[in-house]
């Protein structure tokens, strides 16, 4: 019992985990007023380059920074697209998830030989209770990632509600006209915020590729940047919601791993279902009032009312 | 000079600039990989109009694009982002093959009723996107992207279903063939169709593909939503809540009901797409599926390069396909990987999103201009005053 319950925690934090960078991200950005609908773009090209910098480097924290980095650089476009030019967010979104696989995909055939698939990395991120844990601890020892992403999140709730940046990033968010009248430099916060978004998706994508599989390959991140913009909703534009919904997320995957077995009589199908079954259902009990940042998803345009 | 503004000013200016922009971006990636760029773009061209099966085989292709583009289009009218569409394609083309497996009918009333069942299904499924968004306030893109994984597995479940499943497949038994939309499927196998197409190399060759009648469906839609959307009391209603939902509910206008009416439509159109693909495409079945196949998702490029305009959808739907289909060719001539297609196409959604920067450049000419005529003007009046 208190194995399959520790079974299912371990698993619960490594489905979540990925998601829960790019929702962190996600909140972030939207929170300035930017919605990101392109994480899981954001999240393959750094899932592919976190996996070839984990293999050629042998250093698996420098592929997670490069990883960032690349996510980060896809982010800028966003950022210049949406804050620059005053596009429709959406729509620019939609296109890099096209080319944030595309790239990853491309360079990977270039750097691997033709390969779809990257070589695994010699190195895993390291794990919390070290690499020979057994039984329960084995169960529950999860990787560094794991332990990262909830410091970043309690981070994120600090900064954002807590200090005088955070509470920039959200004027910025909720009425940017009066923030920029203060002396907010309007631009500047929805650039760092994009970027740092673009930043920590790539991040969720190497949690992918360095800790639970060690290669990228064109399934690695198949949807997860869907369900993390699913997330940030879900969890109401707050950082910890959004972490609690990525949880959910996290623990319907282990339930289906760990009862999908054939148990009780479900077809595995079913029970796959169940996560998407439950998030809509969950979603009906708990009508609410959106609160979404009023100015997410609006250009701002210096001097228009 | 004001005849050139003019044309920088209207909107498919913008496209075609974008589209322009792509292919030099792409060009570019390719030269700093390795490849000759040309070479590359001939190699594409080869693989869409070198031979009569390339393009039979782009226009199969492009029909579910053009359509889920069309559906995703109509619903962002009103502001709806239908991200579902790619569930709704898969609840079409399974209840269109549940439908073409269990009737057996001629095919004037057995072709209607499996593309009726597929519109029915996609648009329930749609529909209730909308109504979840209407009711409790559940925004579609997380309903869209829940129902699209939930449509997954359960095409999954039912085609796995012992009544259904076709034994030594990874799919479901091929629908009746009174529902197929090809054409001559029972005279292309004679002996006669076989000297025939030796005989008619250009024709036999369009004739050895799915080639089928499903991208008439699509063109007539796109026209008739088009109608629908800019033509009818509908489509105001619809168009007005898309620009200001208060403004509508003040005008009278049920935001709601629209609301559902216009993910219904939305849905169908996408659960046409794939009734269309069991009827039209061998093996006329739903297969199982590992991972989403894009038809869905890919119509929210379609629908965004042809900036919303269910006619654009067409075109755009078009220049999707044969991308992507040339796309192969890339790979095989050149040796160059055929992502960069998608690089290509996200690149031309991208400029898209920036089209607006040339109008902004078209007024600036035109202010620049105007400023410049009235300097002449003062200059020549001055200069009379003078002599």
């Amino acid at each position: 019992m208190l194995n399959t319950l520790t079974l299912i925690i371990g698993i619960t934090m490594m489905y979540a985990t990925p998601m829960a960078f790019a929702a962190l991200g996600g909140v972030i950005s939207e929170l300035s007023g930017v919605t990101n609908i392109g994480m899981e773009g954001m999240m393959t090209i750094g899932a592919f380059v976190g996996a070839s910098v984990g293999y050629f480097s042998g250093n698996p924290w420098l592929g997670v920074l490069c990883a960032g980095i690349s996510g980060a650089c896809l982010a800028l476009f966003h950022a210049i697209a949406s804050i620059e030019f005053h596009a429709d967010q959406t729509v620019s979104g939609v296109a890099l998830n096209l080319i944030g696989p595309a790239l990853a995909l491309f360079f990977c055939r270039l750097a691997f030989d033709g390969s779809a698939v990257t070589q695994p990395v010699a190195n895993k991120l390291p794990k919390l209770f070290g690499p020979n844990a057994s039984g329960i601890l084995g169960n529950l020892n999860v990787d560094m990632m794991v332990v990262i992403a909830i410091i970043l999140v309690a981070i994120a709730w600090f900064v954002i509600y807590h200090t005088k940046w955070g509470l920039r990033i959200r004027a910025v968010g909720e009425n940017p006209a009066a923030a920029d009248t203060l002396g907010v430099n309007v631009k500047l916060v929805r650039y760092i915020c994009v970027i740092l978004s673009g930043f920590l998706a790539g991040m969720g994508g190497a949690a992918v590729t360095l800790s639970i599989v060690a290669q990228f390959s064109q399934t690695s991140i198949a949807g997860q940047g869907y369900m993390a913009l699913a997330a940030v909703i879900f969890g109401r534009w707050l950082p910890h919601g959004a972490y609690l919904a990525c949880l959910l997320f996290g623990f319907a995957q282990a339930l289906t791993v760990v009862f999908g077995g054939g148990t009780g009589g479900l077809p595995t199908q079913i029970i796959a279902m169940l996560p998407y079954v439950m998030t809509i259902l969950i979603l009906m009990l708990f009508v609410g009032k959106s609160n979404a940042p009023k100015a997410d998803g609006v250009p701002y345009i210096k001097g228009r009312r | 000079m004001t005849r050139f503004i003019q044309i920088l000013k209207k909107p498919v200016t913008g496209t075609l600039i974008a589209i322009l922009f792509g292919f030099i971006l792409a060009g570019f990636i390719l030269s700093f990989a390795g490849y000759n760029p040309f070479a590359a773009f001939h190699a594409l061209l080869t693989g869409i109009i070198g031979r009569p099966k390339y393009l039979a085989n782009i226009v199969v292709k492009s029909t579910p694009l053009i359509l889920t583009g069309v559906s995703v289009a109509f619903a962002y009218k009103m502001g709806l982002f239908n991200i579902g569409a790619e569930g709704q394609y898969i609840v079409g083309a399974l209840a269109a093959n549940l439908v073409g497996i269990s009737i057996h009918l001629p095919a004037i009333l057995q072709l209607p009723l499996v593309l009726l069942a597929g519109i029915a299904a996609g648009a329930l499924y749609g529909a209730f996107s909308g109504w979840l968004k209407a009711r409790f306030k559940i925004h579609e893109v997380i309903s869209g992207i829940m129902l699209n994984w939930i449509a997954l597995y359960f095409s999954n479940w039912i085609i796995n279903l012992d009544a259904f499943h076709k034994p030594n497949t990874s799919g479901a038994y091929p629908i009746d063939q009174a529902g197929w939309t090809t054409f001559f499927p029972n005279w292309k196998s004679t002996a006669e169709a076989g000297q025939f197409m030796t005989d008619h190399p250009y024709i036999g060759d369009i004739l050895r593909t799915d080639f089928n009648a499903g991208f008439i469906f699509a063109i007539a839609l796109a026209i008739l939503m088009a109608y629908v959307l800019y033509r009818t009391t509908k489509g105001y209603q619809l168009r007005a809540v898309g620009d200001n939902k208060d403004a509508a509910e003040f005008a009278g206008i049920d935001v709601k009901k629209n609301m559902i009416q216009a993910m219904l439509i939305s849905g169908a159109l996408a659960g046409l797409a794939g009734a269309l693909n069991i009827a039209g495409n061998a093996p006329h079945a739903v297969m199982q599926l590992a991972a989403f196949e894009g038809n869905g998702l890919n119509g929210l490029s379609v629908a965004f390069i042809a900036d919303g305009s269910p006619i654009g959808c067409i075109f755009s739907g078009f220049l999707f396909g044969g991308l992507l289909y040339a796309g192969q060719s890339i790979q095989y001539m050149i040796g160059a990987p055929s992502e960069i297609i998608n690089i290509l196409i996200g690149t031309i959604v991208f400029l898209v999103a920036l089209k607006d920067v040339v109008v902004v450049i078209a007024d600036r000419m035109e202010a620049r201009q105007v400023l410049k005529r009235k300097e002449q003007a003062r200059a020549a009046k001055g200069g009379a005053a003078s002599c």
